[in-house]
């Protein structure tokens, strides 16, 4: 079965796309009774696909839990979920106690609701302490995790691939996708299009397909946010025609959010929002990220409201933050607020300037406001 | 043992609290950011480097610091 998985290609769905035979080799290696986390934390506030996924096909991601405890020879399965589809994850465990299928037991968890408690480490650290913020340096989860055992932890949409594959076989995952990145993929599909919501698609396609999917674009496009609020900005013209695939578009896929930005709305607006968005979601354990985050939020906001005459400092920062934190949320704003400025270069000069062009409106991009955060 | 070579120096970010001692005794490869905390140089210490580097990692007062045998 591991062989089928290393020849099935597939990759983590979390957001890493870390390989998954690999992961379940390093949990194999170590000494001790293994655990297995099916992560469905789905921290990103702008993707839906875990929560879809866990009330539509709540077996099948089951499946896969139990696939990879059988593998590793874990006897416990936490599974961890957004808190909408708690009632739908405990019916099935319920479900599957009755039957007495599964070696391992499952206990469920209602997840965190911040930013970054969806981190493996973070994740380990709810389960076992309530505290939703990553774990500092080694070991690895693999090797010590939950309550000092190998820890397996897995998205949920990856074991439910796994399961797939478990019935299927590599080859039939394999007649989808691309040869480095096979298989099909949950991608949330949100901004200016006719029908977002969750799609399964293929990846490879020409990314103008996945929107299709969700009924096409209600007005040109400017920009893509690709991944998530951690992700990467793309101008929308050249990559419309480019495969949906890491390779395809030159980055990461992520959590497999897209979102769609149209002409006329202020991209550097939408950045600062998303900049003060992410700076108050550090955990305020690592300093580069504590103090450097609402530093860069504050200076993006200046520049959205045209009172920055330089991005020099702005720039730098981005450079510094980047891996100097024990999660990559510090490397994620970077990557993201430095993709804004180059895709966004032209409303950028404007705002040095002290104008901004847009005349659409702002603020589109779905951010949670309030509640405990 | 003192002196090893093929390290990098690595710093736990939850334990560090910016106290920057570790960039006075290794300016060459550790500089202080605008709030305090280090940016380390992530290539191999150079070998004349190397007891410098141990210094860094035994005054750190947070014990945040530690050299890694690189892989490669």
């Amino acid at each position: 079965m591991l062989d089928e998985i290393e020849r099935s290609g597939l990759l983590g769905h979390g957001g890493a796309a870390f390989p998954t035979a690999k992961k379940l080799k390093a949990v194999l290696s170590q000494p001790g009774r293994p655990v297995v986390i099916a992560n469905g934390t789905e921290g990103e506030p702008a993707s839906h696909k875990d929560r879809v996924l866990l009330a539509r096909a709540t077996h099948l991601v089951l499946d896969g839990a139990s696939v990879a405890a059988d593998l590793v020879e874990a006897g416990e399965i936490f599974v961890v979920v957004h808190r909408d589809v708690r009632a739908a994850v405990d019916a099935a465990v319920g479900e599957r106690r009755r039957t007495g299928l599964d070696r391992a037991s499952f206990r469920v968890v209602t997840a965190s609701d911040r930013f970054v408690a969806g981190e493996a480490s973070a994740v380990v650290n709810w389960i076992a302490r309530g505290k939703p913020v990553p774990l500092g340096k080694p070991p690895r989860l693999a090797e010590r995790g939950l309550a000092g055992r190998p820890t397996l932890v897995q998205n949920v949409e990856t074991l439910a691939q796994l399961a797939l594959i478990a019935r299927y076989g590599a080859a039939w995952y394999r007649s989808l996708g691309t040869p480095e990145e096979p298989g099909s993929m949950l991608v949330t599909l949100l901004g200016a299009l006719e029908r977002p919501g969750v799609r399964e698609v293929e990846i490879g396609i020409p990314l103008a397909e996945v929107l299709a999917r969700a009924g096409g674009p209600t007005s040109t496009l400017q920009a893509f946010l690709v991944g998530g609020y951690f992700g990467t900005w793309l101008a929308a013209g050249p990559s419309l025609s480019r495969p949906f695939s890491a390779q395809g578009l030159g980055v990461g896929l992520g959590a497999g959010l897209i979102f769609a930005f149209p002409t006329g709305v202020c991209g550097v607006e939408e950045t600062a929002q998303l900049a003060r968005y992410l700076a108050s979601q550090s955990a305020g354990q690592c300093g580069p990220c504590m103090f450097g985050l609402p530093a860069i939020a504050g200076e993006v906001t200046k520049l959205a409201q045209g009172r920055l005459t330089s991005t020099e400092v702005l720039e730098r920062w981005l450079l510094e933050i980047d891996g100097r934190g024990a999660c990559s949320l510090p490397d994620g704003v970077a990557g993201q607020i430095s993709s804004a400025l180059k895709v966004f270069a032209p409303e950028v000069a404007e705002h040095l300037d002290g104008w901004c062009t847009a005349r659409a409106g702002c603020r589109i991009l779905p951010i949670p406001t309030g509640g405990p955060r | 043992m003192r002196g090893r070579s093929g390290v990098r120096i690595r710093v736990d970010r939850i334990a560090c609290d910016g106290r920057g001692l570790c960039a006075e005794i290794l300016p060459e490869w550790i500089t202080l950011d605008d709030w305090g905390f280090p940016i380390v140089n992530q290539a191999i210490v150079p070998e004349d480097l190397v007891l410098a580097a141990e210094d860094a990692v035994e005054v750190c007062p947070k014990l945040a610091l530690w050299l890694e045998t690189a892989s490669t």
